[in-house]
This record gives structure tokens, sequence and C-alpha cells, in this order.
């Protein structure tokens, strides 16, 4: 049988070299999506070769296959539904005890298998020789030795891999787990037998029912006639328990270590296990008692650093580039609503997907490099204990610390975590991590409700109720929404070593078209609806006819111009005279460059009066419009969708001391937290305040509904409520899952009502 | 002499006698390669004290004290 397409799995423990041995085959053509309904990605990508098209499937690493874990079920699961052609399992040469009693469990699956008997260079190194013929014959499958880290023997595997498919017998694979079992397995076997339509091998199901896999039962007592098995499964396992004093599925993985060790200790000539290694002695410095904590907290002060301070060099060219993009767009279209929504809505958005990208990607260099190198174990390691005290997993740490960034590289940095609980619950809580988004929202409010003394003392104070809020959060989470067996921490210390360029290179890569494909769109779509909430309704009754008051102004100003400096002058318009002109337009330019020489242009002295009244009297005309649109802006804003939303709103939050222009504020700063800042420029009338914003300060302190205290509520109010439109998008991608996105919005915005509640009514009876 | 991995010092050796408890976590230190007769090495406890790490059958394995506690080992 010659096919066109072979369907390959790739098998193999975590840090086996898999995952460079699936580059090394597919290069550039693979890609990542999520296995459906579940967290765990699923890598695949293709490979043309000797005539054929191969299907690479990247299985998730793990150390065994049972049901215990989402990793191994996912494992098995693509086996047993998807029946690739072949299964190549990587084996560590340098851990081949461990890695074989993964690959015993492939094949009591009975699926065709080769084996890439990797990093054979770090065994030899080790003092491990491995005899690879030996290997194959005893386990009845095809060995080929790679050296994945320097690409040497992919096309002899891939060869194999052809050859398996074309010329491989699939044969029952036997461990002989002594007479007592042996005797259950055959009597269920049998049982099994009489189910229609089963396929998984029976002898592989009946191990898997003494070992009481729940994957399984479940799959059997869906079927008519399974309750007679599982019934004959539980007398089993009781005969089985009590002849063995200890519970079956137990003895059954001792014993199919103990075959493992049995082929291991054959294969390879005996040494010594236990000496200290190059990695041991880079951890006797990297995990130290005294140093291990210091250096753990420079490493990330680092990470840190680099995330935030070199990737705002990018991000701020990014921002400033689209901007100039919006303006230049701007300046050849005529004012419309497709202009606004074109300049604002679509090149402001994707401007704002973009702008996070730098970070994203130099974040997820810096992870890559953390794991490949070994570290991120050591990092576990290190904050473990702390960490668990607040129901989290050492891990949490990174991507709780990336939050003070910003929330999206923190929600997307959960990803080093493989427990699908303690990286919920991080991802839940890392949003109330004071991100640097919030800060400007903090800034604004601190320097016109508080003095210098104080403001520093306030900012800490909201960053720590943060800290506070998300490690009670963790806990109640914990407790209430992810309560049950905490599951092992129990996690392989691998042994440190040189990443290769290429390998974090894809990983960043790979990372940042994520984020742009799954996560930019809703962004974009969200600051897309955000600006159409904040533009429309179009069709406003205004309480003053700005147009009119417009047109009056510009009416006025040409009166005046005539009365003043045409009609003295005996000038039909200012450009008949040349002199006059070129005075106005010279005063103007020095006005603006502030700069006044004694000698103006003009020759004729007389003319002064008359060019600084024209000048006089434009300013004057043009502040005037500028204040009528300023005011006709905040009334448009306070009329339209999110203008409504903060006035329905109002009743909800007036016990929290805020009125409906901090409604409308905090509606649109769901598209991100610093643009409460811009809304309530816009909203007094300020106008612009994206560089300065002293002017806003003036109108917040003047404004009777704002004192201290509701300056301090909504400060609280900003940090707890639900996380912006970017960090949601990649909580939906993250997660796979709406209904986690909306539990997010939801639990953080009522936890962000009750506290500011607290804080607010606490602060009148306070007496502030 | 028969003690608990946890109770071990840094650079003192141990074979595994049997492991206690059971679920999730025995399975998980089980299929790591943890089964009677064993030899396991104590490599370092954490700078906070918890976890510790150890090696065992040529890799090196952290785990929590109260996961250590479950593995009854024989020290000479």
């Amino acid at each position: 049988m010659l096919k066109e397409n072979v369907t390959v799995a790739l098998a193999g423990n975590p840090n086996c070299g898999k995952t460079s041995i699936f580059n090394n085959i597919t290069g550039a053509r693979q890609h990542v999506g999520n296995y459906p309904g579940v967290t765990v990605e699923r890598r695949e990508g293709t490979r043309r070769f000797q005539g054929k098209e191969l299907l690479m499937v990247d299985l998730p690493g793990t150390y065994s296959l049972t049901a215990h874990s989402l990793d191994e079920l996912v494992a098995r699961n693509v086996i047993i539904d998807e029946k690739p052609d072949i299964i190549v399992n990587i084996l560590d040469a340098s851990n081949l005890e461990r890695n074989l009693y993964l690959a015993v469990q492939l094949l009591e699956m009975e699926s065709p298998m080769v084996f890439a008997l990797n990093m054979m260079d770090v065994a030899e190194k080790n003092g491990e020789k491995v005899d690879d013929n030996l290997l194959s014959e005893k386990l009845g499958v095809p060995v080929v030795q790679t050296i994945a880290s320097r690409n040497e023997g992919t096309d002899i595997l891939l060869k194999t891999v052809l050859k398996a498919t074309t010329e491989y017998q699939s044969r029952p694979f036997h461990i002989n787990y002594g007479s007592e079992i042996e005797g259950k397995i055959t009597e269920l076997s049998l049982a099994l037998k009489t189910l229609t339509n089963v396929k998984y091998p029976l002898r592989w199901l009946a191990v898997k029912l003494l070992e009481n896999d729940q994957d399984v039962y479940q799959t059997i007592s869906n079927r008519s006639e399974g309750q007679l098995v599982l019934a004959l499964v539980a007398q089993n396992r009781e005969y089985l328990k009590s002849a063995f004093q200890e519970e079956i599925d137990l003895v059954i993985a001792e014993r199919r270590y103990n075959f493992v060790a049995d082929i291991y200790k054959a294969v390879t000539a005996p040494h010594s296990h236990m000496a200290q290694t190059v990695s041991d002695r880079i951890d006797s410095i990297l995990t130290h008692r005294v140093l291990g904590l210091p250096l753990f907290l420079a490493i990330m002060w680092l990470l840190f650093n680099l995330v935030f301070t070199m990737g705002d060099y990018p991000k701020d060219w990014i921002e400033s580039g689209f901007a100039a993009l919006g303006h230049l767009v701007g300046q050849y279209m005529a004012d419309s609503d497709l202009k606004s929504l074109l300049v604002d809505g679509v090149i402001g958005g994707v401007g704002s997907v973009l702008s996070f990208l730098p970070n994203i990607l130099i974040l997820f260099l810096g992870i890559a490099l953390l794991e490949d190198t070994g570290y991120m174990a050591r990092a576990a390691f290190v904050m473990d204990r702390i960490m668990r005290a607040v129901g989290l997993h050492g891990k949490s740490f990174i991507p709780l610390l990336l939050g003070f960034g910003c929330s999206v590289p923190a929600i997307m940095g959960t990803r080093t975590l493989e427990n699908p609980k303690d990286r919920m619950v991080t991802m839940l809580v890392a949003p109330l991590m004071s991100c640097s988004a919030r800060l400007p929202v903090y800034t604004l409010l601190a320097a016109a409700f508080f003095s210098e003394r104080t403001a520093g003392t306030v900012l800490f104070s909201v960053y720590f109720l943060g800290i506070v809020l998300a490690v009670l959060m963790a806990l109640i989470f914990r407790k209430f929404l992810f309560a049950g067996d905490s599951e092992a921490f129990v996690m392989e210390m691998p042994p440190y070593h040189i990443p290769t360029i290429r390998s974090m290179a894809t990983h960043m890569w790979e990372r940042g078209v994520l984020y742009l494909k799954k996560a930019g769109t809703l962004i974009l779509a969200a600051t897309i609806l955000v600006w159409f909430m904040t533009n429309y309704p179009t069709n406003i009754e205004y309480s003053k006819d700005y147009d009119q008051l417009k047109e009056a102004a510009e009416a006025a100003f040409t009166e005046q111009v005539a009365v003043q400096v045409l009609a003295p002058l005996q000038l039909g318009k200012v450009e008949d005279n040349a002199a006059l002109s070129s005075l106005i337009s010279d005063i103007k330019e020095r006005k603006v460059a502030d700069n006044w020489p004694e000698k103006l242009a003009a020759e004729d002295t007389a003319l002064y009066p008359y060019a600084f009244s024209y000048v006089d009297g434009e300013e004057e005309k043009e502040d005037h419009l500028k204040q009528l649109e300023k005011e006709q802006a905040a009334e448009k804003l306070s009329n339209g969708y999110a203008g409504q939303l903060g006035h329905l709103v109002e009743p909800v939050i007036q016990p929290l001391g805020f009125d409906w222009k901090m409604g409308v504020g905090l509606v649109s700063a769901m598209a991100a937290k610093e643009v409460l800042v811009s809304t309530l420029g816009t909203i007094y009338s300020v106008g612009d305040v994206a560089d300065d914003n002293t002017s806003l300060q003036d109108a917040l302190a003047n404004d009777p509904s704002f004192n201290p205290l509701v300056a301090y509520s909504l400060m609280v109010f900003t940090l707890i409520y639900s996380p912006c439109f970017s960090a949601l998008a990649v909580m939906r991608r993250e997660t796979n899952s709406w209904k986690w996105t909306g539990f997010t919005f939801l639990y953080s915005t009522v936890l962000a009502w009750v506290v500011t509640f607290i804080v607010y009514q606490a602060g009148l009876l306070l007496g502030y | 002499m028969l003690t608990k991995l946890h109770l071990l010092k840094p650079g003192q050796l141990g074979q595994v006698v049997r492991i206690s408890g059971e679920g999730t976590i025995k399975r998980r230190i089980i299929d790591m390669g943890i089964i009677g007769g064993t030899e396991i090495k104590v490599q370092k406890f954490a700078p906070l004290g918890d976890p510790m790490e150890i090696k065992v059958k040529n890799f090196n394995l952290s785990l929590r004290k109260s996961e250590a506690a479950l593995i009854e080992v024989e020290v000479e």
C-alpha cells in the first residue's frame, strides 16, 4: 500500500529534543492551534520527502500516558482517534530509562513506531553507551540516532519512517505483568471481545481498565454491554488489590518500570548515576541557599527591564508612526464619518495592536531563553515556597511580575505553567497587578488632588492593594473554583544547556504570529467598537447651534478686520497691500517662534498697529472657535452611546462617589486604561491632553464633584475593574473559552465595585 | 535505617522501600521512575527550605517536602 500522504506523530518526554526535531523536519512549514475544547496546544507541520507529503503532529511532551493529566490524555487520544501512520518516539539517550517508560506504553498501544535515539552526544559525554542495535532487536522497533541540536540524522530518520510505513508489521507487544495479573488481563480481553466495534487494542484496554483509567472507564460505560465488563473489572481489581496488598494500578506501573529497567540494563554499559555533572555545579550557584534568591530577583529585574524598557522604544516608534500615518491620511481626506473611522478606528486600532508586539516578542525571547537554558525550572524551585503559600506554583511568579508592565504578556506568559489549574488561577489574578497603562490615570489624579509629599504614598498604596487582592483572589479561586486534588509539584530539573538561536527565534516568531492572528483581530474589533461608541450617534441635538456660533465668530472677525484694518487703509482685502500681508505673516511666525527682534520686515512702521490688530483679532477668533469645538466635543461625547452608557451606569456608581463623567471615562477606558485620561480631557473640554495634562488637572480640581476621596476611589476602581479589551482578547485566546473571559470581566468589575464602595464609604465615615 | 526522603540531608543516599499515599501524586512519583529499589541522592533544599532536589536514574528532580514524605527510604 503506497500512500501519497503519511501522518507522523512525534511523541516523547519533555526536554528530550522533540521540538527541535520537529523544527528540523518541518522548518517554517508549521502552525500552532489548540486541541478542540482544551488549552493544550496542537503543533502541526508538513514536509515533502522522497515524493511523499509528511504531515507531522507534535504531541505534548509527557512522561507517561495516564488519564491523570490533560497532556497525556491528549497525546494518547491523538494516537487512538487519528491513527497516525507511524509514531516517532524521541528518546533522550542521556536519560534512557525514564524515556523508555513512555516508549513501552506507546508500544502497548500497538501502533507502528520508530525510535529516534536523540542526544547521543550528551550521553557519551556522561560516559553512557547505548547499544542501539540491541535496543531495536529487544523492542522490535527501528532505531535511528539523531543529534537534534546540530540537525544530524534527520534525513535518515525520515527515510526510516517512510520505510517503516510500508514494511512495518504491527506486532502485538507484551509486557509480562506476572501470572496473576496476566490471568485477569486475559479474562478481561475475552470479555471486551464481546463489545462490537472497539477501536482500541483489547489488551491495552484490559490493562487500562485494571489501572482504573477514568477515560477508558467512561468509554466502556457508555456502551450498552459495557456495564457487564465494568462489573468484572471492579471484581478483578478488588481481587488483585487484596492479593498484592496495594493498589493494582501502582503495581502495574512498577512492573512496567521493572521491565524497562531490564531492557535499560541490557542495552547500556553499567556506570555511576550519581556523579556530579556540570549542571549540578552551575546549580550550586544558581539555586544556592543564600545566593539563589538574590540571583533569581536579579534575573527577573533584567527580564522586566528588557521587556518594558527596551520594548518601549520600538513601541513608541510604532505608536508615533501610526499617529503620523493617521495624520497623513487625515490630510488627504475630507472630514467625514469614513475619515474618522479610518483614522481613529482602523489606523488607531492597528497601531494599538502592533504597539504591543515589541513587548511580546522580547518577552517570549526572554521566556524562550529561560526555558531553553533550563533556568525556568530553577526559578520555580526557588520561588515555590512563597507562591505555594497563596495557592500558586513556583512558576506563577514570572507572569505575575510581568503583570506590572502589561497584562497582555503576563497572560501569555502563563503558558509556562503546565498544570491547568495553576495556569487558570494565575491568569485570573494577573490583571490585578497594576499595569503601566494605569499609571497615567494615577499620576493625573494624584497630581490634581494630593500634595507632592503624599502622592508617592497614595501611588504605593494602590499598587500594594493590587498585590493584596491578587493574593486574596488566588486563595479564593483555589479554594472554590479549582479545588480538589492539588497536583504534584514533582518536576524535572533539566540539565542546563546553551539554546540554539534558531529554536529561540522560532519560539518568538510563533508567539508573535499567534498574538497578531488571534488576539490582534479582537483588539482591533474592540478599538473600532469604542470608536463607534464615542462618535455615534451623530444626529445629536446640541444645546447650542455650534455651526451658527462658529459662523458668527468668523463673521465677527471679518467685520473687525473691515472696520479696523481695511477701512482706514482703504483696502479691499489684506492681500492688496503686499507690505501689510507680509508684515502679518512675519508677526505670526515670530509669535510662534517666540522671538521678537527690534526690526520687523516692513519698512513702513505706520503699518504696525494695523498688522497687530489683525493678528490679535485672528487669535481671538481661533481661541473662540477652539473653545466652541471643545464644548461641542464634550457634548457629543456626553450624548453619544458611550456617554449614554455613562449616564446609564451613574446610579450604580454613585455609591462609589462617581458621576456620569467618570462613568463615560471608565466605559471608554475599557479599550485601554490610559484612555480614561484622554476621555476626561474631552469631557472637561480641555482638548488634547496627550502631552501635557496640567489644564486637565486644574479642571478636575475645580470640579465640585471631585475631591481627594473621589479621586482615590477612582484610582482604586481603575486598578481593579475589568482588564482592558486587549487583555480580555488575549485571555480568550489563551483559555480558548468565552466563559472564562466573561468571568474575568465580571468578577473583576464586581470586585472593583465592592472594594471601591468600602474605600469610599469608609472614607466618608472617617470624614475625608 | 528506615526513614523518609524529606528527612535526608544533602548528599545523603537512600534506596526506596515503598511509597505511601495514593492517587495522582503517588502515580506521578512512580511515573518519574521512583519505585521500590530505586537509588536516590539528595542534592539540596531550596533557599527557603522547600522544595528539595534529588538525583534519581541519571536525572534531577525537584519535589515538595510533603511529596518526599510519601517516599520511605533505607539509608545505611
